[in-house]
This record gives structure tokens, sequence and C-alpha cells, in this order.
């Protein structure tokens, strides 16, 4: 039963950082060009870091 | 549109500069497609002197360039850009910031905790409900269980139930009840109820139900967001490529300002082909002016110096210097503006179907709640047992499928009237849409063309004066050039704005214009006709009118099939009026009217009961646009008309009309089926809630399962569709 103890904490620390992940994608903008991210990841001569001006 | 001059012109005003001096420009870019498409454009706006970095957004279509410093000129951008082959505009600052959608940020913000609390509290009460049903689970372990879900759904249904419980608020504090009040309601009592079960020891806490609900009431609300963000952005972007950069006058050179930020007394330079942006007088140069879009009128109005100018109207001929009479705010528009406010507000009175819905729901389940409360304590429950039944009675009927019943079916139903051309405004508008029963039509540039066409001329004519047509700009010369098709042009030709071109053809000098330039002395000439002759020859006319759209018999003939009453109403003068009218198939018409009265008599109408659908492009039309119970607009409207307007559709035809009719109708219908299903489904559960049948489980299945039946009746293809 110990065992939950500490896997209950672990399983939600991982949740968490996904959900702290989403949040990181929202603020890059990752989401603010969904068809020019789909062609610019294709090529090397485009930039397909998420924009600078992003807030 | 200010192709070719815009290297000469400061473009300053569009540029946003931060304190160390480096700027931000927005263009918004047509035609992009791909990968080549970026890759090009980019380049060549980097390779720009002064130009840091530029990046386009393939989704809305906007090219955001940093500028280092002042060196680079906002004008050569647009070029650039134009030069490759793309359409581009410049986007005001003031637009640019309003476009920035906070709202949608919050909501999906407020969507990603929901999701993580309705995904993580499971982990525990998965387990909690195999206590339920007598498995081998201690009453400790199962405290233990909804505490742990305690901690993880509380906080998240706190944070993701923001946007319910602020709504609920301001919709308590006007003394109404909308449906996030029954779900902010809900939520609470939910979570209050659960910890004190916890605290007690006892089998049902609903943690996971809380936060789960909300979640998929998030699901729903953030698709009406985007519905309504999307059309928004999307008329924003119409409007930004019609308005036109004002070009003012400073001590003799042009600067390019935001229209907006034009005063009383600016002297602005208006170029062939543009609009005319506040009202004024004319200071120098000649023209002739098409109202079309403000009157109705097709006839086009000669100006010179002097002459007054009423902000809309489209320039044709000659270059303008005009002193500005009246700030944007205060231009022809205030009159307009004013009734268009009334209607507005008449419009905002309007009860959506949900909160029709809500209305019904709210006070039935709160009595039902109540009820069980005080009857399951009288008869014998015990005051915790009772209360426990009522808080199932709420969770269960918390009206998760009718958040989602409306604007699942208005998102399937406007992304499908996207792809065919029609911009929805909001889901509201497709439910006024549905309720229509008497279309009023504008007849310039809605039924018609609203552009002039030559009638009854022989080929050969027209071959001849064709040569002289093609060196022309002007609208009727070109009509002439389209009907004979490409050839050859005339030589040496001179334009003479408001009068005419004249050129030599084969070795003749030949004049092409109105009738007096062309050398004719005759009493009621009309507007809308071309004279040509040779010098010392006979003179031919043409003559032109505005054509009825090809569809608009057959789309006024659906619309009789349909069950509605179809009317013109134009300001145009008689004649023209009854010829179009005859034309496609409408009896009953008004010619001559102001814009006052096209609005007074939409109010009417309203007045004997009817619902209009107004479809109108003009300025005179805007009022009446926004006074009817639902509006279109084509997307050639003047802005004021698009703004009033609930629909805007592109593309040539009168059928989106037809399209937009139909397919509101089939989502009213869709909408009401949910709101059947979920009033089936409250029926069942009520009565079991009631009567302690419900158990945490029996919520969570029976919460989603009707959500996904909600979600799927609004996804299904149309059968009717497929019928027809």
């Amino acid at each position: 039963m110990n065992i939950v103890l500490f896997l209950a904490p672990a399983s939600i620390g991982l949740g968490a950082l996904g959900l702290l992940a989403f949040f990181w994608t929202m603020r890059s903008g990752q989401y603010d060009d969904p068809k020019g991210d789909a062609e610019r990841i294709l090529y090397d001569h485009l930039d397909d870091k998420p924009p600078s001006g992003a807030e | 549109m200010s192709h070719g001059l815009a290297l000469h012109r400061d473009l300053e005003a569009f540029v946003r500069r931060d304190d160390t001096g480096r700027g931000r420009l927005e263009l918004l870019v047509r035609g992009a497609r791909c990968a080549g498409c970026i890759s090009k454009i980019e380049k060549a706006v980097r390779a720009l002197p002064g130009v840091e970095a530029a990046r386009l957004n393939l989704t809305t279509g906007k090219l955001a360039v940093e500028l280092a410093g002042k060196t680079a000129d906002p004008g050569q951008v647009l070029e650039t850009v134009e030069d490759l082959g793309y359409r581009a505009c410049l986007f005001d600052p003031a637009e640019a910031d309003a476009a920035q959608d906070r709202e949608g940020k919050e909501l999906a913000v407020a969507l990603g905790v929901a999701g993580f609390g309705a995904g993580n509290v499971m982990m525990f009460t998965v387990p909690a409900w195999a206590g339920l049903f007598g498995q081998e689970l201690t009453p400790a372990t199962l405290t233990v269980m909804y505490w742990m879900a305690a901690i993880v759904a509380t906080p998240c249904a706190l944070f993701a139930g923001r946007p319910f419980f602020r709504s609920a608020w301001a919709s308590l504090k006007r003394g109404k009840a909308n449906m996030d009040v029954p779900i902010s309601i809900g939520v609470i009592l939910t979570l209050i109820v659960s910890f004190s079960e916890t605290l007690l020891g006892g089998k049902h806490a609903y943690f996971d139900a809380a936060v789960t609900l909300l979640f998929l009431l998030l699901i729903g609300r953030y698709l009406d967001h985007r519905l309504r963000a999307g059309a928004r952005s999307a008329a924003r972007d119409l409007l930004a490529l019609q308005t036109p950069v004002a070009m003012r006058l400073l001590d003799g050179a042009e600067q390019g300002i935001p229209v907006a930020e034009i005063r009383v007394g600016d002297l602005l330079a208006v170029a062939p082909g543009e609009r005319i942006p506040v009202d004024g007088l004319v200071e120098e140069g000649a023209s002739e002016l098409d109202n079309a879009l403000i009157t109705g009128e097709t006839a086009l109005v000669p100006v010179a110096a002097g002459a007054r100018l009423h902000a809309g109207a489209l320039n044709l001929s000659g270059r303008l210097v005009m002193k500005a009479t009246a700030r944007t705010e205060d231009s022809t528009l205030a009159a307009i503006a004013r009734l268009m406010e009334a209607g507005a507000q008449a419009r905002s009175t309007y009860v959506r179907l949900a909160d029709k819905a809500a209305a019904l729901y709210v006070p039935i389940v709160h009595t039902a709640a109540a009820l069980t409360f005080v009857g399951g304590w009288a008869l014998g429950l015990g005051p915790r047992e009772a209360l426990l039944r009522a808080a199932a009675v709420l969770i269960v009927t918390c009206p998760c499928a009718l958040g989602l019943a409306v604007p699942a079916v208005q998102i399937a139903a406007s992304s499908r009237l996207f792809r065919k051309g029609v911009l929805v405004k909001s889901g509201a508008a497709l439910e006024r849409l549905a309720e229509v029963d008497h279309v009023v039509f504008d007849k310039t540039g809605v039924l018609t063309e609203g552009r002039p066409a030559l009638i009854d001329a022989p080929a050969h004519l027209v071959a001849i004066a064709a040569p002289l047509a093609r060196a022309s700009r002007h609208p009727l010369a070109r009509a002439l050039a389209a009907e004979a098709g490409a050839g050859p042009v005339a030589q040496d030709c001179v334009e003479t704005a408001g009068q005419g071109v004249e050129g030599v053809i084969d070795g003749r000098r030949a004049r092409l214009g109105r009738a007096s330039f062309v050398g004719v002395k005759e009493a009621g000439v009309r507007e809308t006709e071309l004279w040509f002759g040779f010098e010392g020859d006979v003179k031919i006319r043409f003559a032109f009118e505005d054509l009825p759209r090809r569809d608009a018999g057959d789309t006024i003939g659906k619309l009789v099939a349909l069950g509605l009453s179809v009317e013109i109403l134009s300001g145009d003068v008689e004649g023209p009026v009854r010829e179009v009218a005859r034309a496609v198939g409408v009896a009953a018409w008004r010619s001559g009217l102001t814009p006052v009265e096209k609005a007074a008599i939409v109010d009417e109408l309203k007045a004997r009961g009817r619902k209009v659908l107004m479809v109108g492009d003009g300025l005179n039309d805007a009022a009446a646009l926004a006074k009817a119970h639902a509006s279109m607009a084509p997307g050639a409207a003047v802005d004021a008309a698009q703004n009033a307007a609930d629909l805007v559709f592109t593309g040539e035809g009168l059928g989106a009309v037809i399209e937009s009719l139909e397919t509101a109708r089939d989502a009213r219908r869709r909408a009401l089926e949910n709101f059947g299903f979920s009033a089936l489904y409250n029926v069942v559960a009520t009565p079991a809630a009631m009567f302690g049948l419900v158990n945490p489980f029996v919520a969570a299945l029976a919460m989603s399962g009707s959500s996904i039946v909600v979600l799927l009746n609004a996804a299904r293809p149309s059968v009717g569709r497929f019928r027809r």
C-alpha cells in the first residue's frame, strides 16, 4: 500500500510536467501558424524556429 | 491598389516603434500557399535595407517585418511583395492589436488545466469505484483515494471554471439566469458536498464529475470562441484589403496614414480606383465618381474643383486632391452609424437558443433539487443523505450536453459555409437566419453585378471602337473593351478625366467618351452611355446597363420555393429598378429610397411580426442591415455594410444566400434534436438521482455518454444534402 504514496505524486508530477509543456508551447506561439509550420519543417532553407515576436 | 506609387510615399504611420527605435510592420499577404511562397517572400523582404527579420504566417496571411531603424522604407516592403506577384496591403497597427486573441488563449489554458485535472483525477476515482461495488477496497483506502482526488480536482476545477463563474455572476447581476448559473452552482455545490462526504468518510464524492464536466463544457466554449474569432479576423482581413491607406499631402509630399487618423482640414490625394476616405471638398482635379455603394445609383457623377465628396464613393478617372471636412467618425456615416447602433442594440436583446433552453431548464432543475432535499428529509432520509441526493440531481442534470448542443452544431455549420466562401460572424447570426421569413434585397451590386455591361451593340461597331476603349481605365470603356476581347490599341491616346479618350486608329483621329466630348449635341443624354466617332464622321452610341447577376432569378425562385417572400428596396431611380425587378421576377419593389427610409421599412416589417433578412452592400443599406433580424453582405460591400452584416459572402453568385439559409435551418434542426436528446436524458437521470440510484460511477458514465451523443449528432453529415 505504501507504494501508492510514492506512485501517486510521481504520476501527478508527470501529468503536471505535461501541463507545463502545454503552457510553454502556447506561450512560444507554436499554435499560431499550423499551416506554415507544416511547410517550414520540410525544408532546410526555411526558418523553422518559433517566431521571435511571440508573447 | 497602391502599386507603383508606394515607393515615393511615406508610410511611417503604419510602423509600431518601441523605445529603442526598432519598428514592427504588419502586412496582409494574399495568395501565398506553400513553402516556395514563404521562402520567396521572406528572402526578398529580408534583403531590403534596414529590415532585420521577416516572417510570414501562412495560416493568417500576415507578414511580420522587424525594422532595425529609420532607414527602412515600409513602402518598399509593400512594393517588393507586390512585385513577387502577391496581393499585399498594410495592416493598421491599431487593428493588429485588436487581432490579438486574448480570450482564446485564456480559454485554451483553462481547457488544458481542466484536461489535466480530468485525466489525472481518474487515477484515484477509478480505484474508488471498485469500492462502490463491494470489491476489496477498505473504507480507509477509499477515503485516501478521495483526498487525493480532491487535491487534484479542486484547484483545477476552480481555475478552469473561472470563465463560467464570471459569466454566471454577470448574468445574475443583471437579474437573469443564463446557462452558466446552473453550471457554476452545480460545480461549486458538487465540490462542497464531495468535501463534506470525504470528511465524514462517506462513499459518494464527485470530484471527478466536477472537473470532467468543466472539461467537456470548455470544449464547447472553445469551439464557440474559435468560430467567432475566426470569422472576425477573416472579416477584418477583407476590410483591410479594401480600405486603402489615405494619402495626406504635407508640403507637396504624400504621406500614408490610416484612415482613422485623418483630421479636418487635411489635404488628401485620391488616385483613380481608390475610394474617397472621408467627406470633403475637391481642391483640384476632375474625375467621375461611382456612388453605387453610397446611394445605390448606377449613374456616374462628374466632379471638379469645389464639388462635395462623400466618403465611400469610388474615384474612377482622375487624380483628385481633396480637403477633409469631417473626420472619419463624423462623415456622412454619422447619421447612418446612429441608426446602426440602435439596430445593434435591438439585436443584442435577441435571446439565443441555448439561453432560451436555460430559462426553461434552470428553474425546473433547481426546483427538482430543492424538492429532493426537502422531500427526502421529510420522508425520513436524514439531512445528509437528502443533501447528497439533491447534489446528485444537480450533477447528473448539469447541462453538459446542453452546453455542447449548440456550439458543436454551429461550428460544423459555419465551417461548411466557410468552405463555400461565406463568413459567419457569430453563432447567434445562424440562429436568427434560420428564423427568417421575408427577404429584402438591395438592387445595385447585390441583385446586379454592380458594374456596367454593354447592351445591344453590333459586333462590328464594337470592334471599331475597341482600340480606343482598350487605352482607357474608365469602367464603361473597360466594359466595351471586355466585350471586344483582345486586339490592337489605338496610338497617341490622351485621356481627359471626366470627358473621354482621344487617339489615332489606323491613321484616323477618333474620340470615345461623353456626348459633348465626341461632339454630339443632344438633350437628355444618359450617364450610362459612351459615344464614339472618327473626326468628322458619324457618331455611334453605346449603351450600358448594370445587368442582374446570372443566378439572381434562380435564387429568387428558390427563396419563394422555400416559402419566403421577397422584396427589393433600392436607392436607384424607378426605371432601372423596375427593369431588374421584372428580370429577376420580383413583384414587390420600391425605388428612390434614402438610407433612413430603408431602415424605416425594415422596422415597419418587424413591427408587423416579420423576420427580415436584409441583403445589401451599400452605405445606404448599413442601417437597414443592422436593423434587420439577420443580414448578409457581399465581400465587395463597403466596410460599414460588412460590419453591420451577420454574414459576408465572397464569390460571384447569390447562391450563397440559399446555401446559408439552408445550412442555418439545418443547424437549428440539429440543435433542437440535441436539446430533445438532453431532455430525454434528464427525464431518465433526474428520477434516478432522486431515488438515490446514482453513484459517482453512474454519474461519470451518464455525463460523458450524453456529451458524446450530442457531438456525434452535430458531426454527422446532413441527410438532406444527399437527397438533393
